[in-house]
């Protein structure tokens, strides 16, 4: 099977860096070979290989996540068994929970399964953002985080799901035109409907029964695990002048989610 | 002094992970900022034990933050590196092979260079005897500008040099690949690119142009350190730390 799959992809190397989403579903079958190994079956397997061996692959499954985290990419199960984990499969469920004791205590970051059904995991910030001062070092962040943040706002403000005219109306009220190339952003309507959405930021979906089709947002898991709504609330509430309390339903979803994250 | 790992260490390392390189006096600033933040000792002189703190959890996942001089500025700069392997690991991720390709010929120009720069005209000729697929004009000069946005070359005027953060982390790299071409600073001992050469033909010694600043600041009749030779070159000035450009 992992020969055909080799062909289709010749122009490659077969330490495939670039990995494209089209070949989602040939994926998914790939995943469903791979069974959790049972915890008598991982111990057999650590019993076979040495401490360096172990850590030496907890090595490679925490680069690959920190690699695949720079672009804010999700990581599948199924790629990080296929492309870093391979032989050592049986003990998987001891290479990842290494790995999560790794960014937790080294890095302060969470590693956090975003889709239990297709086992994608993310990394998240486990540090308080929130500081009195300014850093002196900025990380340089990504200009389209802005954007996100308003239409988070947007989706957050109007309780979870708004169609999708909604977002490009109040996008085309700041200036930012999807129908057009943003100097910054590029191919807008492409950022948000796709690379949120790859990023799990956004979910983009289609409205049933509608005609024309229509599609309309939520928030994607990552920006669950990720964004603070009463972050949200407190730039709404200096936007426009007004006491995060005034929007109760949203105050007390933003304070009733903080505590369980 | 404890070698525990504080989220202040956390907060550092993932600053690192977000710029690669800071040079000191950032690295001072962030460290401060740190402690502060999450309420952990500070003092002025021991940026260097944290950092040994942090490096020693990062050490099993082959990854360092490690000391370096720029040669341009000569001030001294701390950079997240890959210890992984000595080739080009950590671009692997980020550069096709052919690009990766070229990237290794840019160094050979600038490491066979005497200067330690290579022209945008021979970096483009280079890629008539590229093996892999070989890239276009345009495709070239995209790739350089992405080169030096990632912080692997710096550019000016159409002349390349490797960058400081380049130089850290591939410093083992460069002396095990170009062993009979690279030559060390004769003052600090690092390799050294932009430099200023001994004319003595049977010295030849490197030295780096903030080095010769450094050590011939106030002699009359610079020589050699190594022959004792006259040194002919025009001596720079020692750059202050508050006039550093932006990198
Ligand atoms: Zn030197
Ligand atoms: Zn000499």
């Amino acid at each position: 099977m992992s020969q055909r799959k080799r062909l289709s992809n010749t122009q490659s190397s077969s330490q495939n860096k670039r990995q494209s989403s089209s070949s989602v579903t040939q994926e998914e079958d790939e995943d469903a070979t791979f069974t959790q190994p049972s915890t008598s079956q991982v111990q057999r397997g650590l019993e076979k290989l040495t401490p360096a061996q172990v850590d030496q692959k907890t090595a490679e499954v925490v680069q690959y996540f920190l690699m695949k985290d720079q672009k804010k990419i999700p990581v599948r199960r199924a790629d990080l068994v296929k492309y870093v984990v391979k032989d050592y499969r049986t003990i998987y469920p001891e290479i990842i929970k290494r790995a999560a004791r790794t960014f937790e205590q080294v890095f302060g970051l969470k590693l956090v399964e975003i889709d239990p059904k297709h086992h994608m995991y993310i990394l998240v910030n486990n540090l308080e953002t929130a500081t009195s001062r300014a850093a002196p070092v900025e990380c340089p962040t990504n200009p389209k985080m802005g954007l996100l943040f308003v239409i988070l706002s947007v989706i957050f403000m109007k309780g979870g799901t708004v169609k999708e005219n909604l977002i490009w109306n109040t996008l085309k009220k700041l200036r930012v035109d999807p129908g057009q190339k943003h100097e910054e952003f590029g191919d807008v309507k492409k950022v948000v409907t796709d690379e949120f959405v790859r990023q799990k930021y956004l979910e983009y979906l289609r409205i049933p029964h509608t005609e024309p089709v229509e599609y309309e947002f939520r928030w994607g898991p990552r920006a669950d695990a990720e964004v603070s709504k009463a972050r949200i609330l407190e730039f709404m509430g200096k936007l426009h002048e007004q006491d995060p309390r005034s929007w109760t339903q949203q105050y007390r979803e933003a304070h009733a989610t903080q505590n369980s994250s | 002094m404890s070698r525990q790992l504080g989220d202040g260490h956390r907060r550092f390392l993932q600053t690192m992970m977000g710029v690669y390189i800071i040079d000191e006096l950032k690295a001072k600033a962030l460290y401060q900022y740190c402690c502060e933040t999450f309420k952990m000792q500070c003092a002025a002189d021991r940026l260097d034990e944290f950092i040994e703190t942090i490096n020693l959890k990062l050490q099993p996942m082959f990854m360092q933050v490690r000391k370096g001089m720029s040669e341009e500025n000569g001030h001294q700069y701390y950079a997240l590196v890959n210890t992984a392997e000595t080739d080009i690991t950590r671009m692997t991720s980020d550069y096709a092979d052919n690009e990766l390709e070229l990237f290794r010929k840019t160094m050979d120009l600038i490491v066979g260079s005497e200067k330690g720069t290579a022209s945008s005209t021979d970096i483009l000729n280079s890629t008539d005897t590229m093996t892999s697929k070989k890239l276009k004009k345009s495709e070239t000069e995209h790739l350089l500008t992405r080169l030096v946005q990632d912080k692997w070359l710096c550019e000016k005027r159409g002349e390349y040099t490797l960058s400081t953060r380049c130089i850290i982390e591939m410093e083992p790299y460069i002396r095990s690949m170009y062993q009979d071409q690279v030559k060390m600073c004769h003052i600090c001992h690092n390799v050294a690119f932009q430099c200023q050469i001994c004319e003595n033909p049977s010295c030849g010694i490197k030295i780096h142009n903030p080095c010769v600043a450094r050590y011939f600041k106030g002699k009359m009749e610079p020589q050699c350190p190594a022959c004792d030779d006259f040194w002919p070159h025009e001596i720079p000035e020692v750059r202050g730390l508050r006039s550093q450009s932006k990198k």
